[in-house]
């Protein structure tokens, strides 16, 4: 249950987590959101948190972009520690968390306005190439409200992929989709993964989500968010979600959770 | 597009017919309900010998300054309540109480202040846009969802950045309306302040109504009423409707 070793030893670690514990606390609530938890990532991997609700994984995913700080432990990327949000490790939102007030465009240039040292037309020309990844290049002159949700999240890829982060953090981003447009993300997710080796931290609930996607699937238990088992996928890649090979893993791994979920209840 | 314009047309038309009508019963007297064509000399006349223009110009410049001097200091302060709590305690509540009081009741303190000065009338016209900007600030600021401003920072946004890039677009459409709203309280206010207090520096359209009551002279007043009213109108037109259109297209919010 403690084996904490990355899929390769031979690939560099990207992400090491160790011994990260974080509380929340507001006037009527004191709760523990991850308890001492320990974690290695190494660059170019995919892995998944899975999890039941409030069991850490988002707070996690927000500890690693910076936008918050552990109250114990150590979240470091490239031997660094995390002290603020950064370009290098970009976050995907469930709702696609797009700017209304910009064009398709305007928004993938948004991040890109950040990164120093570029030109205008070498902005526009990596906004346009990402854009194009995604295969909404013809968009990107259409306002927000006129795409579709599946599109909405695929500018948000574009947003993210744009600045060059060497990781990627997905916070449950296709939670708010239906399920075709949910498999056809699917591929392009992996397809844009394969091609630009980014290391990519994705949280979900949904197990076979999960096994579709990643390396490394990891399994968090609520109250207080703890790792509590983690599964190798070795399968060949690009994964069909509704593969028998896939749903083996899948089956395995969601009666495994269930098992922490009503062990919570009964205790 | 024509269809409307049509439409338009022939309602003002039938207003204009209307009042023609009303004249021509003679139930009134023409001194109580002047004619359409004596307004319409009135106004001509009043524009060949200038004093129309200048009295416009008076007021309209005294709007602007007033208006432009009330975002000014109300942007900044409705940013400013909107994040801390200590400010939206002090100024908030401030801006929340004076927001109610009609901007003619500063018509008096204004005077006995600063006299019988352009000073008076800009601080009328500054209080009647200041507070209903603070309010629809810091109302604006504080409904934009919190994830844009959390998207920003994890594509290394902070700061001023994020207040100039994502907190003030976002909050637009808030601005927008709480500018249309500041831009009517103005023109009360300084309406109010004109047909109350003569001063020496200008002569403004409240002015020309005020005499036009003193006189009698009923063409004179309904035609700067007619005046006071186009100008509100120019003014929703041509500087409010262009960015209320853009907005509702970015958006996609319902259009009018």
């Amino acid at each position: 249950m403690e084996s904490q070793v990355s899929a390769t030893d031979t690939v560099p670690t990207k992400l090491v987590l160790e011994h990260v514990s974080k509380w929340f606390r507001t006037s009527s609530l004191h709760v523990q959101a991850l308890d001492d938890v320990t974690l290695r990532i190494a660059e170019g991997e995919f892995v998944c948190l899975v999890g039941p609700s409030g069991c850490g994984k988002s707070t996690l995913l927000n500890l690693i972009a910076g936008l918050d700080r552990a109250d114990r432990g150590t979240v470091q990327a490239d031997g660094q520690t995390i002290s603020g949000p950064g370009p290098h490790r970009l976050m995907m939102f469930q709702e696609a968390a797009l700017f209304p007030w910009l064009t398709v465009l305007g928004n993938v240039l948004f991040g890109l306005k950040l990164v120093k040292g570029l030109s205008a037309s070498e902005r526009r020309e990596k906004a346009e190439y990402f854009l194009e990844l995604v295969g909404l290049k013809r968009f990107m002159h259409s306002n927000v409200h006129e795409l579709s949700g599946g599109m909405r999240q695929r500018v948000a890829l574009a947003r993210s992929l744009a600045p060059n982060p060497s990781v990627l953090l997905m916070d449950e981003p296709f939670g708010a989709l239906d399920a075709l447009t949910r498999e056809q993300l699917y591929g392009d997710i992996q397809r844009i993964w394969s091609q630009h080796r980014k290391t990519i931290v994705f949280v979900t609930h949904n197990v076979r989500e999960a096994v579709c996607l990643g390396d490394r699937v990891i399994l968090f238990s609520p109250n207080p968010g703890r790792i509590r088992e983690e599964f190798s996928i070795p399968l060949p890649r690009p994964r069909d979600i509704n593969s028998v090979d896939l749903a083996r893993y899948s089956t395995e791994i969601t009666r495994v959770l269930k098992g922490y979920v009503q062990n919570e209840v009964a205790g | 597009m024509i269809a409307r314009w049509a439409i338009a047309s022939l309602f003002f038309a039938c207003l204009i017919g209307l009042w023609q009508l009303a004249v021509n019963a003679q139930i009134w007297s023409p001194l109580l309900l002047p004619s359409p064509s004596s307004v319409f000399i009135y106004l001509w006349s009043a524009l060949e010998d200038g004093t129309l223009w200048e009295a416009t110009l008076v007021t309209v410049q005294r709007l602007l300054i007033g208006y432009g001097l009330g975002i000014l200091i109300g942007l900044p302060l409705g940013l400013l309540t909107a994040s801390f709590r200590w400010s939206q305690d002090t100024i908030g509540v401030l801006a929340l109480g004076l927001q109610t009081l009609p901007s003619v009741c500063w018509v008096p303190l204004a005077l006995l202040w600063f006299g019988q000065t352009e000073s008076a009338m800009l601080f009328v016209v500054v209080m009647g846009t200041l507070w209903s900007l603070i309010i629809a600030t810091d109302t604006g600021v504080r409904t934009i969802p919190p994830i844009y401003s959390r998207a920003a920072r994890s594509m290394g946004s902070s700061g001023f950045h994020t207040w100039t890039h994502v907190i003030l677009p976002a909050a637009l459409p808030f601005l927008l309306s709480g500018m249309k709203q500041g831009w009517a309280f103005a023109w009360r206010s300084l309406m109010a302040a004109e047909i109350y207090v003569t001063i020496l520096t200008g002569f403004g359209l409240g002015h020309l109504l005020h005499y036009g009551r003193e006189l009698s002279a009923m063409d004179q007043v309904i035609g700067v009423m007619l005046v006071i009213v186009m100008i509100g109108l120019a003014v929703d037109k041509t500087l409010f409707a262009p960015v209320e259109r853009f907005l509702h297209r970015r958006w996609g919010t319902a259009r009018g």
